[in-house]
């Protein structure tokens, strides 16, 4: 591979690596403090871009309001899923709620199916995000450039949350545990519901970001980024918000340079990124920024 | 009639007597529904479908309601058996046909296996897998389980539609022309012994091992069951009968690829057993009849509809999937049970079940419910009566003794100065 | 039964054994012994380590250092490992050089069974069903035999064995009904019977009259020492109420902070100081 091809790649994937990130973000901040897979993660992923859709093509609206439109849009469906779906099962054990999640998995896909017809929906150009930007040899649509730099401020921003303001400090404290924090009066629900907002405007920003360059979607392409999104997760560190990121970078570049190399496998980048899982639970489960709990007998 | 019900047993020759009628009964209809005599090719299309995920419903109840388990790999373990019966029975003639694009592989071109012994070949591969599959992923908590499962469901169907090995799997045209079944009663009863040897297998000791797993893990240990162990076996079984499934469901379809045993085909068949509920095998079977009819019936829904000549707009293809979907989250959230709980099917339960209804309508017009409404409240009213005497006591209590630690207090300071 | 203290064999010999997690140490060179027939009580402050020392000795945890024996056997042996060779604060590091752990479920095979401080009944199973499945462990048929009910006389001989033991027991008119909806007494008898379906020669009891009132407790004490007797059983009971341990036991040891801070009669652990010390605090 010689270098400008090297460093195409490089860009390709760091891109594809945050808009992951992004997402993965999400699925470690829910399972932090629910303990819970939150399977229906990528199809709110998938109906971003659908609302992205909706709002360009069919309301018209002008670009910068269209983002600010989808973000909001997507975390009210989030929250809604939360208040109809995880709320009722709190108390319940954990397999019910998974059920759950896949449930609403489920019923978002089949929903989109029927809302929007299975067949590929084009997707808009979002201002000037689609024109194509070259730095030396290497080109790229402007988008792939500015999504890692986006994920970065996003992810500074989000721990500044986390470990200086109050809120964040509620939020650490009810993932360490629950009852504890309840007991000690921090309101549950509240924190619960910032999470899922932020979870889900970090979604809709990289759904925006990852179906830019892309050409369709359709009501599967949540799917399976989904599942290779909490896989970086758990690569990362499950509930580790950096480790998330770090997991996100490396699921993106690994597959870049694996369909990049070896173009035979490019069915494979799916299963790929699950031996990457297997790999990381056979030898390190608690990833590689996570931390060791004991269990008490 | 009584006032309180009480539950009877029936005699075990009635029982007996009961059972023999039923199976009698299915044979029966399984007779007319396959010469014609009743229903229609479409009826017959959604038994064998029911029949088939009954089992592979069963099986995957059998490592997730009954040994709490989480698995969902069971797409793979069926896309195992559907591939070995697909590769192994296609007529001779036939292949060159489908393998059109790459020819198939010299070493399999002539091999071609009996239905039974390449269903059976399938289970056993698929168990394979499962056993060593299972030995790094049952270590794993049960969310990791989870996805650990999912993740090596899709590895396998990655490595089927292989380029590799597009000469043995035909990748992604998938098979095609393979034989279907001579008669209805070939996939009821393989699907039958299976299921019969799944309860079998929960009646006996190991069965019960499984449920001790299910219910508290360490005092499962602390009885002397091996976890590691039982939850091997029942994962590996689970797998065998999954197989078998997706060999019978390749039969039935006659023609499959890799893109059918994607993760929404474990996503529906765990709705379904949770439908029917998880740890009921009856009420897996019963679901699986359930949802394998409805949905055909719910296609109504996508059909369009008008009043007049005013077309109803919500009715298109795909609001089927959607109440399909809102029905199951119904399910999950106001009746986790599901349809049969951990209960099974028994004569004493439909009797009892039967029976209650008089009595139900005699309590009734007796005004027996208005009675037990009265007598409800005035021992609410009572408890509430005792209640407050019981805290004005505490109170009191409290007052005194707060009184006497001050007095000892008062004392300890004089002492101390 | 009162035979003379050295000729009775060794059953349980716990050498050394000190558990640390992280920096705490939970358990401090424990060595404890318990003889054929013998009811030995382990008593201390709440976090005095005495669950720890059930959990090492029925292999839920690994010690860090230290080794057990049952009947003379080697069944248990550890030594600080990995990053806990820096950590380790306890003593005797040098002393075991074997390494053998065993999951709870063979120690149970090897004949030691445990009840629990918070009753882990298999909550939504009947009573029966909890006796019968503590059954499974002396099962000799593999599980296709099981299956295709094969060993038919195994499984009569199980059933008639759980209704042998609830009866003794007396849970027999409750067999039918779900665990969790018994009284708390009736639990921990519950708890107490399947741990005897497992057919141990050790058992460990873990305050078995948590929650019971002066005259349960009595009760319970003659209990212990029945089925002491009927089914030739060895004990090492953890007990908060005085009663019982001091009733029952024929020795005792006490714990304070993970460590061993006296061992002897009845007698002689109410007239410890240090004991007296731990128990109640300085008396000014």
């Amino acid at each position: 591979m010689d270098a400008t091809t090297f460093f195409q790649n490089c860009v390709t994937g760091i891109s594809l690596g945050s808009a992951y990130a992004l997402i993965a973000i999400g699925y470690t901040m829910v399972y932090g403090i629910l303990r819970l897979i939150n399977f229906a993660h990528g199809d709110i992923f998938m109906m971003a871009g659908y609302f992205t859709i909706f709002a360009i093509a069919n309301f018209r609206m002008p670009w910068y309001i269209a983002i600010i439109f989808v973000i909001i849009i997507t975390v009210l469906l989030g929250v809604a899923i939360e208040r109809a779906a995880y709320k009722p099962l709190r108390q319940s054990p954990r397999m019910s709620i998974m059920i759950s999640a896949i449930g609403v998995s489920f019923l978002l896909e089949n929903s989109a199916t029927y809302l929007f017809t299975g067949l590929p929906r084009a997707f808009p150009q979002l201002g000037f995000l689609q024109t194509v930007f070259r730095i030396g040899e290497v080109s790229a649509p402007i988008v792939t450039f500015i999504t890692p730099v986006l994920t970065i401020v996003l992810l500074i921003a989000l721990m500044y949350l986390v470990n200086k303001t109050k809120t964040g400090m509620a939020m650490r404290a009810v993932s360490k545990d629950f009852e504890a924090a309840k007991l000690m009066g921090i309101e549950i629900n509240h924190i619960i519901t910032i999470t899922f907002i932020i979870g889900c405007s970090l979604a809709a920003i990289s759904a925006m970001l990852y179906f830019s360059p892309r050409p369709m979607v359709y009501p599967f392409s949540g799917l399976m980024p989904g599942l290779k999104c909490f896989v970086a997760a758990v690569i990362g560190g499950i509930g580790n918000i950096p480790g998330a990121v770090v997991g996100g970078f490396i699921i993106g570049i690994a597959e870049t340079f694996l369909v990049a190399t070896i173009p035979s496998m490019t069915g494979y980048s799916d299963a790929f990124t699950f031996v990457l899982l297997i790999i990381m639970l056979l030898f390190r489960p608690t990833g590689l920024l996570g931390e060791k709990i004991a269990e008490k007998v | 009639m009584p006032m309180e019900f009480t539950n009877k047993k029936l005699k075990k020759s009635t029982k007996i007597i009961l059972t023999a009628l039923l199976v009698i009964a299915c044979i029966v209809l399984t007779y007319m529904l396959d010469k014609g005599i009743i229903g229609t090719s479409y009826s017959v299309r959604i038994v064998r479908i029911a029949v088939i995920y009954s089992l592979i419903g069963v099986s995957m109840n059998l490592v997730n309601g009954f040994t709490g388990v989480f698995s969902l790999g069971q797409a793979g373990f069926m896309a195992i058996g559907a591939y070995s019966v697909g590769i192994f029975t296609i007529p001779l003639a036939s292949r060159p046909n489908v393998y059109y694009l790459v020819p198939i592989s010299d070493k399999i071109a002539e091999v071609i296996m009996p239905f039974g012994v390449a269903l059976l070949m399938g289970g056993l591969i698929a168990a394979l897998f499962a056993a060593l599959i299972g030995a790094p992923v049952l270590k794993l908590k049960s969310d990791y389980l989870a996805i650990a499962t999912l993740g090596f469901s899709e590895i396998i169907r990655a490595v089927i539609a292989n380029d590799q090995l597009w000469p043995v799997t035909n990748g992604s045209l998938g098979l095609k022309s393979i034989p279907g079944f001579d008669s209805l009663f070939v996939p009821v009863l393989i699907s039958a012994a299976g299921i019969g040897f799944m309860v079998l297998l929960i009646k006996s000791s190991y069965g019960r091992a499984f449920k001790a797993i299910r219910e508290d893990e360490t005092a499962a240990e602390a009885m002397g069951i091996n976890l590691f162990k039982h939850k091997e076996m029942s994962f590996v079984i689970s797998a065998f009968f999954a197989g078998i499934g997706g060999g019978l469901l390749a039969c039935h379809l006659t023609a499959i690829d890799s893109n059918q045993f994607k993760i929404a085909v474990t996503y529906e068949l765990l709705l379904i057993i949770v439908l029917g509920g998880l740890g009921s095998v009856t009420g897996t079977v019963i679901s699986a009849f359930l949802i394998s009819f409805g949905k055909e019936y719910l296609r109504w829904f996508d059909a369009s509809h008008s009043i007049g000549a005013w077309q109803i707009p919500i009715f298109r293809p795909g609001l089927r999937m959607v109440i399909f979907s809102l029905l199951l989250m119904a399910v999950v959230l106001f009746w986790r049970r599901g349809l049969m709980g951990r209960n099974e099917f028994s004569w004493d339960g439909i009797y009892n079940f039967l029976r209650k209804w008089p009595w139900r309508w005699h309590k009734l017009t007796s005004g027996g419910y208005k009675a037990e409404a009265k007598a409800k409240k005035a021992a609410r009213s009572a408890g509430k009566a005792t209640d407050r005497a019981a805290s004005r006591t505490k109170r009191a209590e409290k007052k005194a003794a707060r009184t006497a630690d001050t007095e000892e207090k008062k004392g300890v300071d004089n002492d101390a100065e | 039964m009162q035979s003379n203290a050295e000729v009775k064999p060794n059953v349980l010999r716990v050498s050394d054994a000190t558990m640390q997690f992280g920096g705490v140490v939970a358990l401090n060179n424990l060595n404890l012994e318990v003889n054929k027939g013998e009811i030995i009580g382990l008593i201390g402050p709440n976090g005095a380590g005495k669950t720890t020392a059930f959990n090492v000795i029925t292999g839920v945890y690994a010690p860090t250092n230290g080794a057990i024996y049952l009947n003379d056997n080697l069944i248990i042996s550890n030594h600080p490992q990995g990053k806990m060779k820096e950590l380790y604060a306890g003593e005797n590091k040098g002393k075991y050089s074997d390494v053998k752990v065993l999951t709870p479920d063979r120690i149970t095979k090897k004949g030691v069974a445990r009840t629990f401080q918070n009753i882990r009944l298999f909550k939504e199973l009947t009573v029966y069903e909890n006796v019968l499945i503590a059954q499974h462990v002396k099962l000799k048929a593999n599980l296709l035999q099981a299956t295709l009910k094969l060993n038919y006389k195994e499984e009569k001989a199980m059933h008639q064995e759980t209704l042998r033991l609830l009866e003794i027991l007396g849970l027999l008119d409750v067999k039918d009904d779900i665990s969790t909806s018994l009284p708390y007494g009736k639990q921990r008898h519950l708890e107490i019977a399947r741990a005897l379906a497992t057919e141990p020669q050790l058992l460990l009891l873990d305050e078995p009259a948590a929650g019971m009132n002066p005259q349960e407790s009595d009760e319970l004490m003659h209990f212990v020492g029945r089925i002491r007797n009927d089914f030739n059983l060895s004990i090492l009971m953890i007990e908060h109420h005085m009663q019982v341990v001091m009733g029952i036991c024929d020795r005792i040891y006490v714990l304070d902070y993970g460590s061993l801070i006296a061992e002897g009669t009845p007698t002689e652990i109410q007239n410890n100081p240090k004991v007296i010390e731990a128990y109640l605090g300085v008396d000014e």
